[in-house]
């Protein structure tokens, strides 16, 4: 379903994406996971156009995203750090996104009343702390159904509880049958929403594998410690 | 896309600055056409305050705009709406916004103090200052990330174009007083969006006799239909050609 094919990218001297070939299909769920700067955000917002890969093409469906917009009508993206026009409220944010999408399926409202938005939807972006914007992003993301899902570090900065309604959602989406793509830097949570992981170092993936695959290789029965063993062998070579 | 224009405008009005502008404008004609009794000499004074604190304005205005505008483009630019159409929509309001504040500030006392050719071509020259230094100001956004920079560019285009271009001119005819480069003038003051305006007046109110043989050989350039249709066709590539250049770099721009 979505296809990178030989992207590059560079900001001056940093490649942030350095020959990166990756295919995804629906119906799985992923976590895209590496250091810090090692280009998991850069992939993302080339994915969505926000930023224009150097050479490589990016398929979506298919087809090629370069210079298209419609195929982001299937996309909901969760930004790490969500920002918004500090002079709107949530509800105008909310209602001008709709009308751009003029969404076709009837919108999913409900991370909208979990999060209880709806006695918020008079402040203004500005006012907002980070959990709340935070909420206020995952609420767009999931609202108008789309068949995929880029979640940038979604569960940075939610309390536990939005926390927990967010990762729910997340799971009952992958049961839909969706694709999803996750980054994080919290292993343990990933545990039980994703079934397979990217991992990136340096501009490059460096693996793609099932989860399963990875317990089983390591012998460790659990995700963030396979990860670690990985790691840890992969630094003393 | 007039959804977009429609929030651009709603941001844009609740804006105080945009209030002190008009309000600015209004105080500036309503003065200027109570002191003078003749209506073509207030259009003449009005003339130079517009197409001073016009431009300035615009300019400035725009250029905060659109680097204060970077959250929304973001949010735009995942959802599924073409690049080019997010910047003409942000362009569109603004300037509608600026080009309404003009009207009701400025076009309002001009239509009822002289509302003769004079007046008409005035407004003219206001709109399109406003036009040219939106468009200008996009440009100068364009070219960098930082907002200091872009503003300081901005605002060296405004005084650059205000103020050192008539210095430039009034140098060369000195230095060439003694060639004939009265057609050459002509090639010069299309480089400047102010002056073009300046001509597209004073044209009108018939006091280019007052410039001497120069005057007389704009007259007879600018004079015609021809000569007024060339200059604001000139006025309208001075406000898409920059803009253009503009988006053609949004286009590619990182988020």
């Amino acid at each position: 379903m979505i296809a990178f094919k030989n992207v590059n990218k560079s900001f001056g001297k940093l490649k942030a994406l350095n020959d990166v070939t990756l295919d995804c299909n629906s119906g799985s769920t992923f976590a895209l996971i590496g250091p810090n700067g090692c280009g998991k955000t850069t992939l993302i917002k080339s994915l969505l156009g926000m930023v224009v890969p150097d050479s490589g093409q990016i398929l979506f469906n298919g087809k090629s995203i370069y210079n298209e917009h419609l195929y982001r009508n299937s996309i909901g993206y969760m930004p790490q750090i969500g920002r918004y026009p500090d002079n709107m409220t949530i509800g105008q944010i909310i209602d001008m996104i709709q009308e751009i999408r003029q969404p076709s399926k009837p919108i999913d409202d409900q991370l909208y009343k979990q999060f209880d938005l709806k006695n918020m939807a008079a402040k203004k972006m500005r006012t907002l702390s980070g959990g709340t914007t935070q909420k206020v992003s995952a609420t767009l993301a999931f609202m108008f159904n789309p068949d995929v899902l880029i979640l940038d570090e979604p569960t940075a900065g939610l309390d536990p509880l939005a926390s927990e309604i967010l990762k729910e959602k997340i799971i009952q989406e992958k049961k839909a049958g969706k694709l999803i793509l996750i980054t994080s830097h919290l292993l343990s949570e990933l545990d039980e929403m994703v079934n397979g992981i990217i991992f990136m170092q340096d501009g490059k993936i460096v693996f793609k594998k099932e989860v399963e695959l990875i317990k089983s290789e390591t012998g460790e029965g659990r995700l963030s410690k396979a990860i670690a063993k990985i790691l840890k062998s992969a630094n003393h070579v | 896309m007039y959804r977009i224009i429609k929030y651009v405008m709603l941001d844009i009005l609740k804006n105080k600055i945009l209030l002190f502008y008009t309000l600015l404008l209004a105080v500036l004609s309503w003065s200027v056409f109570s002191l003078e009794d003749n209506a073509t000499k207030g259009v003449l004074t009005l003339l130079n305050m517009v197409l001073l604190t016009v431009p300035l304005i615009a300019v400035i205005f725009s250029a905060i705009y659109v680097y204060n505008c970077g959250e929304f483009i973001e949010l735009l630019v995942s959802q599924p709406i073409k690049r080019t159409k997010i910047y003409i929509s942000i362009f569109t309001g603004l300037s509608i916004s600026l080009l309404l504040a003009f009207m009701v500030g400025a076009g309002l006392p001009i239509l009822i103090f002289s509302f003769n050719l004079s007046g008409l071509h005035l407004i003219m020259a206001g709109i399109f200052s406003t036009l040219v230094f939106t468009a200008l100001a996009f440009l100068s956004a364009s070219l960098t990330r930082d907002k200091a920079k872009g503003l300081g560019i901005a605002i060296l285009t405004w005084l650059f174009f205000a103020l050192l271009f008539d210095g430039i001119i009034l140098f060369l005819v000195f230095q060439f007083a003694e060639y004939p480069i009265e057609k050459m003038m002509i090639g010069i003051s299309v480089l400047s969006p102010i002056d073009l305006s300046r001509i597209l007046v004073l044209l009108e109110l018939d006091v280019s006799a007052m410039m001497g043989y120069t005057g007389a050989i704009f007259k007879e350039f600018f004079g015609t239909l021809t000569g007024r249709l060339f200059t604001i066709l000139l006025l309208l590539l001075w406000t898409i050609i920059p803009f253009l250049i503009a988006m053609f770099r949004f286009r590619k721009k990182d988020l």
